[in-house]
């Protein structure tokens, strides 16, 4: 008997990889896995007692805007991070829409240095599709390889350039390089600010049709096809998105997707009201794509949820609807969202929602995590399912507040977070 | 005046919030105020001691001299603030302006804003009543307002008429308005316009589109002639000045064939021989100025039931 490690008791386990879901302990050592059977008879430095409560791998969320550098006012990679932790999130993919953008290996080597001195939680790093995010000229992809950039985005825009978006996925694929698309057809949304429909004609806000959604992620599967690269469709929003990730997907053609907790909880009725915090892009969609989200979620044509956590201040908030920022945070409340809106209504099951939220990311991403076999890095999350809260601003560890589930009632409470072998987080007892 | 609903909402933001009853009930109100502006000194002192503060974001010079016109016939004090010459200008935000106004202690804010929604906003960041001046695309409740009053004046009622709007729906809150309103008291309502005019989905608001002039005047009682704002051209696909005339230009030679009462109404101003001919205009059937008096009575119960609200309120503690 050794006097090292931390214990996890009695939890139900839940690691989709080994198509595990049962009653089992844990044990770590030394940052890792070391055993998953039942009643491990160890002494160990920490004994953490999760019977009746979820064992998960930690979260993998492959859409978050940590806004440092540049935008410190917002977010930093240290509060985006410690609200990670709390959200139950071990692992995460940095947007590269920063200032100045990642898109350059001395841009990747000046974020590297503030990820090592101040991220709480595995931060992975996307760069710049084009130098700027401007759409104009390629980065230079191998060198960013390089310096260990695991995907590539211009985030917040498309790249309209169709030759050009051509070359980016041929680059791509000799550098075997994920990249991951911002479905938006910008003359189609133009200065939309929700959803084109019954919602934007009530408001008198600009809409924003499912087609400038759509139309891009045809175009992105068609080149896809055509240079044969990794394609990820990010913030999947509407019935028609769906619909055609599922076709490419069963022409063989290499696209996964995600979506967000909003696209499956609200939809567009909640901008009524005028509330920014509903502001984002692409914008809240009717019932019935909710719905379809729902469903691609389902069977499978969704791969992953992610929050698009978005973090803007007040200032950029609390003003007219359309003059506000495009955005949500949401690193603290996804997880609780899912199993609200997808376990407690039986869309999903624990199994397929680690999948959604651990396995399918990390693989997407090609990260070794997403895991609880024997010997993974141990980034483990316990949750206690029944436990409800209310979304509050004094909750969130993030710098900015900008939550579209404010007020709300969930379920699913992360009570402790291990992140590289370490307890870094508990919540209650 | 028989009502026994009791105003309790501090702001006015749009005809979409209210109760029929609630409708019903400003105009009935303003009935009883149209007196006012005929007597020899056109005063009441229902809002004596009361401040309110015009806060106009857009150039406006009829809705803005209305309602400075209603609440002075009220014995408010009048204050105006156009955000050129404002601290707007400066970078305030409408939040922070409105805080700045509610700390001067003025009671009522006439707000006419770009945005829509904007009126929402600042009505749930400030204590005082917030009456909307037209926001943007999404309401212009006042002049919704006094167009149903006019109707109501000349047809004797709203409930069971059928009323075309014809125009831009799609950028036009007084349009937006009228269709709250009108459904809401019971109207038919179609609205008029080339496709591109009109927003999506409308018809799940009720009423019926149709995109031939002469068939949406048919049975009409009442048409309410929007103006076409050609200025806004930025928005792809606007028809062409004389081509919308000929299309949608309301003449002499298409009223030969509606209903003979037919009431005409603009909310101003009017492009002459674009949206009507001068001589329907002018004519029998027009109700503009009518309408344009009407405003002052409407507008003077907004200001006095809103006002009324928040008294009640506060001495309720």
């Amino acid at each position: 008997m050794r006097d090292e490690g931390i214990l996890i008791k009695h939890g139900r386990v839940i690691d989709p990889a080994n198509k595990i879901d049962q009653v089992l302990d844990i044990l770590v050592e030394d940052a890792r896995i070391s055993r998953v059977a039942k009643e491990i008879k160890v002494k160990a430095d920490t004994v953490i007692e999760a019977k009746g409560k979820i064992v998960m791998p930690g979260l993998v969320d492959m859409h978050v805007h940590l806004r440092e550098p540049g935008r410190e006012d917002k977010e930093t990679i240290e509060t985006g991070t410690r609200a990670s932790l709390k959200g139950g999130v071990t692992s995460l993919l940095a947007m590269p829409n920063t200032i100045p953008a990642i898109d350059s290996a001395d841009n990747v080597k000046l974020i590297k240095e503030i990820i090592k001195k101040t991220a709480q939680v595995n931060v992975f790093i996307s760069g710049a599709i084009t130098k700027g995010r401007l759409g104009r000229e390629l980065t230079d992809i191998a060198r960013l390889k390089a310096e260990g950039v695991v995907a590539i985005t211009d985030d917040g825009v498309s790249v309209d350039d169709e030759t050009l978006f051509s070359e980016a996925l041929k680059e791509a694929k000799v550098e075997d390089m994920l990249v991951v698309c911002h479905c938006e057809d910008k003359a189609l949304s133009g200065k939309g600010v929700v959803n084109r429909g019954i919602v934007a004609t009530r408001t008198g806000l600009r809409g924003i049709s499912n087609e400038s959604e759509f139309a891009r992620v045809e175009r992105d599967i068609r080149l896809a096809q055509k240079t044969g690269s990794r394609i990820h469709i990010a913030h999947v929003s509407c019935r028609e998105s769906v619909e055609k990730i599922a076709q490419a997907k069963k022409e063989g053609i290499k696209v996964t997707a995600e979506t967000c907790p909003h696209y499956f909880a609200l939809s567009e009725e909640c901008v009524l009201g005028y509330d920014t915090n509903f502001k984002m892009n692409p914008p809240l969609r009717s019932k019935d794509d909710v719905e379809a989200v729902k469903e691609g979620l389902k069977n499978g044509t969704i791969d992953a949820i992610s929050s698009d956590h978005a973090p803007h201040t007040e200032n950029e908030k609390d003003i007219e609807f359309d003059r506000a920022e495009f955005g949500v945070i949401g690193l603290q409340t996804e997880l609780a969202v899912a199993i609200s809106e997808l376990v407690e209504t039986k869309v999903l099951d624990w199994l397929t929602l680690a999948e959604k939220m651990s396995l399918n990311p990390a693989k997407i991403l090609g990260i070794n995590k997403g895991t609880l076999g024997e010997g993974q890095d141990a980034d483990i999350i316990i949750i206690d399912p029944r436990k409800e809260w209310v979304v509050k601003k004094e909750g969130f560890l993030s710098r900015s507040k900008n939550s579209a589930f404010l007020g709300r009632s969930l379920k699913g409470v992360v009570t402790h977070t291990i992140c590289s072998g370490n307890l870094c987080f508990t919540n209650g007892k | 005046m028989n009502n026994t609903l009791v105003w309790t909402k501090k702001d006015l933001l749009g005809l979409e919030y209210l109760t029929k009853e609630e409708i019903e009930l400003i105009l009935s109100t303003a009935d009883s105020f149209k007196e006012v502006s005929t007597r020899e000194i056109k005063k009441v002192p229902a809002l004596r001691g009361k401040t309110v503060v015009n806060l106009f974001y857009e150039p406006s010079t009829r809705t803005r001299v209305s309602f400075e016109v209603a609440a002075k016939r009220l014995s408010a004090d009048v204050i105006n603030i156009a955000s050129e010459t404002s601290s707007v200008k400066k970078g305030e935000t409408l939040i922070d302006t409105g805080r700045n106004i509610q700390a001067l202690k003025a009671d009522i804010i006439v707000m006419r804003h770009n945005y829509s929604g904007a009126a929402v906003v600042l009505a749930r960041n400030v204590d005082l009543s917030v009456v909307n001046a037209g926001d943007g695309w999404h309401e212009h409740p006042t002049q919704a307002l006094l167009d149903i009053f006019t109707l109501k004046e000349k047809l004797g009622k709203i409930s069971g008429l059928n009323v075309t709007i014809v125009g831009d729906i799609a950028h036009s809150r007084v349009a937006r308005s009228n269709i709250w309103g009108l459904a809401k008291l019971g109207a038919h309502v179609t609205v008029c316009a080339p496709q591109v005019l009109i927003p999506p989905a409308i018809d799940e608001l009720g009423v019926r589109v149709l995109h031939d002039i002469d068939a949406a005047l048919k049975d009409a009682d009442a048409v309410n002639v929007l103006r076409m704002q050609f200025e806004r051209d930025e928005e792809s696909a606007f028809p062409k000045q004389m081509e919308y005339f000929q299309n949608y230009g309301i003449t002499q030679e298409r009223l030969k064939k509606v209903k003979k009462n037919i009431v005409i109404m603009h909310p101003g101003p009017i492009n002459r021989g674009i949206e009507m001919s001068s001589e329907v205009a002018d004519g029998a059937n027009s109700v503009i100025l009518e309408q344009v008096t009407n405003g002052i009575a409407v507008r003077m119960a907004v200001l006095f039931l809103v006002a009324q609200a928040r008294d009640n309120k506060s001495s309720q503690g």
